[in-house]
């Protein structure tokens, strides 16, 4: 009696630190899942921006309902509220960017910003080039918009400061602030301080969003009449509000559907055990199963991800299985107690059918990506524990005298059933090959290339996005470069290198457009250089009087333009924090920032709209025309799309090739077990079968396989091993009375984890429903054929 | 019919309403007649000579282009020299064209814009309405000969323009001089484009 209360007292110990380790751990959904820890350089800038990017940081803020001036007021005082928040470097509506304060700080330090400042430009062709170019202007629609500026600028330095700070399709305003194509909604960006990967942060950002809205549209509200609009409306977007939902909605589901699955399984068991406590007893193993899983993942990564909480669901219906076994199969023998007599005689096959499984899982825990890791951990110690407390545990709970309930006659049907169903073995060669010309017709559409199926952003949240990007002429970046160095002042000089490479790609129309930090922050050097090409104003008046020959503006009128010049030559340079005073500073931080002891410049390209290059951009091209960085300094052209697919693919065909190495292994151990290769054969034939047919149609019903559909096919083997071994090694003709025990028990097991995974196959999350949809018909497939392919010959021996 | 063709026609029928004897010939002896004759034209597409006469310059700027009008709330102005450029105010939004580059602005918050380019518009389109709303608005008639004064309301167009002066016969704009505060004159002809001109691409 001693050692089996010693492990009782050791299990309620380990479940006791499982939970408290769970109590401590971290929760995450953002896409951190599916970025490889190991990487190349192109994959760890992509990794980076999708973490800690700018793109990672945005949120974009929509209003609707109300009327024009009331959304334009809600938006103004939300920028106000949100730029003084702590959780917030920017929050932009439109309005500062036309600001007269920033007018007035682009006119001041034209000189040291213009891209067109430079020694040429004060050459008598020079100037008479420039002036004769804004004379021509002032005759034009938008010409009163640069008279007031004539005699201070003539060569027109502000407009061209204006006009590079402008993007190039910029949203459009109405009362003041930013609006949708339409003028329908508002339109805000803001930018948080946490970074993309860091839910928790997000989660706060985003909740200070809502509630500051909250209070601004009530008090907006009460002067409103109630037959007036309709109430104003915020939705938000974004990757850190996306990972803030996905986060609550995998808990949510994971919480829903395992409450159902337990309902329904346990009503199920009920109904074949008929005692309260047999049943409680029989989910001991499910819970320890599922806490030393998610305590294995606290433990080895430090953070658990959403997708592995939700796979916890997935296991209740393969975890109970084991206790099923011995509730069903354990009778009281001639000597001895009925624990006893199982853990002897089916305890082995229920041992080899866990090694089994975690052999296919353990396949998963090298994978580059954590996501993928992640599983195979909890799989593998959640089935571990399950099967461990069946097997110590839970025959040390059950009373002295227990014996599991008959289910004879359910077996003798099953017995029954299976074998007028071998009558139609030899039709079972059709099956493989009806399956195989199904997987071979579809080949090219069996691998879902799309890294957003495993998004469980909805794709109608995923066209809002689109939307309000366009809308708001978007930071929705595909094509990237990257400088990286090591201050500041190097990163923008590097940038300006490389756009001086990018302007004659943009002038030859292989590029449509770049943007670059340095228009709004040029770097000392450059702003030195600038400063140095201005005349001094003897030299200015005199080649003044050469260039204006022809043109119909005189000298005399041009001193406010020499007094200009002469104080531009001695303006203090610019840097950041002298930029504080405009709105440029949100446009500089936007592209450049401060990452561990780098300093990272992003200068997004945009794909030409017409012509040869049309809508792509060349990235070999790009880089071609760069040439080599400067000493200190990296310079990585990205695509975005590609290296994200990229990736995808290799996370792919990783899990492939894991998934076959797990395959491998597991006909290892059972070589190794079974010491036959006819048995293995048999055991591993109805597996094999399922697998095909499950993909057959999965494929067949245009579900493309995701990476979640072949951790499904590995479940399926985990399942369905245990099925095979017990034909394998118990379906004897021996004791009939075994015999259909052994299949009443496969039976309900198998309906148990039918059950666990259908309800999962029901959920809006895509990797939960991925999941179902391939466990549920594939363990009823493994049972299928298993049954079918069984040899009705002698019991061997382990 | 190809849409082209469709506005060619609607415009013939315009021109051709005073020859109808069924109507009665359009009068343009008070505001509000004009304004019923100017509503029923749908499209129009001219063509413009500018002749900018401004203080600091010691000779005028010409530059010419195109207009196209579509009722009620369209008006493109497409300068072709000096430089191109262009400018269409398309319900109440402005996007403005220059190097390549648009920029879009709501009208109201760009009433600089009001006297160069709602004037016409509202002209055209026989709004009333919109034309007392942005300016003082005096009227003569001499003989279906008319011009149409408008004084700016909007403090920041007033501060700019001071007169913007429309004159036309019957439903025709003929020229547009816009007076400017700092003592400079833009005057603008307009000439009906010839009929082979394609509308612009809607």
């Amino acid at each position: 009696m001693k050692p089996r209360r010693v492990s009782v007292a050791i299990w309620l110990l380990l479940l006791a630190g499982a939970a408290w380790i769970i109590a401590h751990a971290r929760f995450t959904a953002d896409l951190s899942a599916f970025l490889p820890t190991r990487a190349t350089a192109a994959q760890q800038a992509l990794v980076d921006e999708l973490r800690e990017g700018v793109a990672s940081r945005l949120i974009l803020i929509d209003i609707d309902g109300g009327d024009g001036p009331q959304r334009a007021h809600v938006s103004e005082q939300l920028a106000e509220s949100l730029r003084a928040s702590a959780s917030f470097s920017s929050a932009n509506n439109g309005r500062v960017a036309s600001s007269a304060a920033d007018q007035k700080f682009v006119f001041d330090h034209r000189y040291l910003l213009s891209e067109r400042v430079s020694p040429g430009r004060f050459t008598v062709e020079g100037l008479h080039a420039a002036i004769s170019d804004s004379i021509d202007s002032l005759a034009m629609p938008t010409g009163f918009l640069q008279k007031d500026l004539l005699l201070a600028d003539p060569t027109g330095e502000t407009l061209q400061v204006l006009e590079q700070l402008t993007p190039d399709s910029g949203p459009r305003y109405s009362n003041g602030v930013w609006v949708s194509a339409d003028g329908s909604e508002a339109l805000l960006v803001a930018q948080t301080r946490a970074s993309g990967g860091d839910t928790n942060g997000q989660e706060l950002a985003v909740g200070a969003i809502e509630s500051e809205f909250a209070r601004l549209s009530a008090s907006s509200r009460s002067a409103v009449t109630p037959l007036g609009p309709p109430a104003l409306r915020l939705r938000m977007s974004g990757p850190g509000v996306f990972a803030v939902r996905a986060r609550a909605t995998i808990i949510h589901e994971s919480i829903r559907l395992s409450v159902i699955s337990c309902v329904l399984i346990a009503t199920l068991l009920l109904l074949v055990y008929r005692s309260l406590r047999t049943l409680v007893l029989g989910l001991l193993p499910v819970v320890s199963g599922a806490l030393a899983g998610a305590a294995a993942v606290a433990l080895g990564f430090g953070v658990i991800h959403g997708v592995t909480l939700g796979f916890g669901v997935t296991l209740i219906g393969e975890s109970v299985d084991y206790s099923v076994y011995l509730l069903i199969q354990a009778r009281r023998g001639a000597n001895g107690n009925a624990a006893d007599a199982w853990i002897a005689g089916f305890w082995p096959t229920v041992r080899l059918g866990l090694l089994t499984s975690v052999c296919g899982f353990a396949s998963l825990l090298p994978s580059a990506f954590p996501g993928l890791a992640q599983l195979g951990l909890y799989s593998m110690a959640g089935l571990v524990a399950a099967a461990a407390v069946t097997r110590y545990v839970l025959p040390s709970l059950l009373p002295e005298n227990w014996t599991a309930r008959p289910l004879d006659g359910l077996g003798r049907r099953f017995a029954r059933a299976i074998e007028s169903l071998q009558h139609y073995r030899q039709l079972l060669w059709l099956v493989p090959v009806a399956a195989v010309a199904i997987v071979a017709v579809h080949r090219n559409a069996l691998w879902n290339r799309d890294i957003a199926a495993l998004s469980p952003v909805s794709a109608s949240e995923q066209q809002f996005d689109t939307r309000l990007r366009s809308s708001l002429g978007a930071p929705d970046v595909r094509d990237l470069i990257i400088v990286s160095a090591s201050d500041v002042e190097s990163a923008l000089q590097a940038s300006e290198a490389v756009g001086a490479h990018l302007a004659s790609l943009v002038e030859s129309g292989d590029l449509g457009g770049f943007e670059t930090p340095a228009r709004y922050l040029p770097s000392l050097e450059m702003q030195r250089q600038r400063r140095a090409a201005l005349p001094t104003a003897e030299v200015l008046q005199t080649r003044l009087g050469a260039a204006l020959v022809g043109l119909p503006l005189r000298a005399a009128r041009l001193s406010p333009f020499i007094a200009a010049i002469e104080q531009a030559r001695t303006t203090p340079l610019l840097d950041r924090a002298a930029l504080t005073r405009s709105s440029l500073a949100s446009g500089a931080d936007a592209l450049l920032a401060q990452r561990g002891n780098r300093v990272v410049a992003l200068l997004p390209l945009r794909a030409p709209g017409s012509g040869v290059h049309a809508f792509s951009i060349d990235a070999a091209q790009v880089k071609a025309a760069l040439g080599s960085a400067p000493a200190g300094v990296s310079v990585t052209v990205l695509d975005l799309k590609q290296e994200s697919d990229t990736l995808y693919a290799s996370y792919q065909s990783e899990a492939i090739h894991l998934s076959l190495l797990g395959l491998a292994l597991i006909v290892v151990l059972l070589l190794v077990a079974l010491r036959s290769v006819s048995r293995v054969a048999r055991v591993i034939a109805p597996l094999s079968l399922a697998v095909l047919v499950v993909c057959a149609a999965l494929v067949a019903a245009h579900q493309a396989l995701t990476i979640l559909h072949l951790i499904g096919l590995l479940l399926i083997v985990a399942v369905g091993s245990n099925y095979a071994l017990f034909f394998d090694q118990r379906f004897a003709p021996g004791p009939a009375a075994q015999r259909n025990t052994m299949l009443a028990s496969l039976l309900i097991a198998n309906v148990a984890t039918v059950m666990g995974f259908g309800v999962l196959a029901t959920s809006t999350v895509p990797v939960l429903s991925a999941l179902g949809m391939t466990v549920a018909p594939g363990a009823f497939a493994a049972l299928l054929f298993a049954s079918l392919m069984a040899r009705a010959g002698k019991p061997e021996a382990l | 019919m190809s849409c082209r063709g469709r506005a060619v026609l609607l415009m013939l029928c315009c021109i051709a309403l005073p020859a109808t004897a069924v109507i009665a010939a359009p009068a343009t002896d008070t505001l509000d007649q004009l304004m019923a004759l100017l509503s029923q034209r749908q499209h129009g597409h001219v063509t413009f000579t500018e002749v900018h006469t401004s203080s600091i310059l010691d000779r005028p700027l010409e530059s010419y282009g195109e207009m196209y009008y579509d009722a009620p709330d369209r008006v493109e102005k497409r300068t072709v020299k000096p430089k191109p450029e262009s400018m269409l105010l398309e319900k109440g939004q402005l996007t403005l064209e220059r190097r390549h580059k648009q920029y879009h602005v709501a009208l109201a918050d760009y009433p600089q814009a009001i006297p160069y380019i709602e004037a016409i518009r509202a002209t055209l389109s026989g709004d009333r309405a919109a034309l007392e709303r942005w300016f003082r608005v005096t009227y003569t008639d001499n003989d279906a000969h008319w011009i149409l004064k408008l004084v700016p309301l909007e403090p920041k167009a007033a501060a700019e323009v001071t007169e913007v002066s429309i004159e036309g016969t019957l439903d025709e704009i003929a020229t547009v001089t816009v007076q400017l505060a700092n003592g400079d004159r833009s005057v603008t002809t307009l000439h009906e484009a010839p009929a082979d001109h394609a509308e612009p691409a809607t």
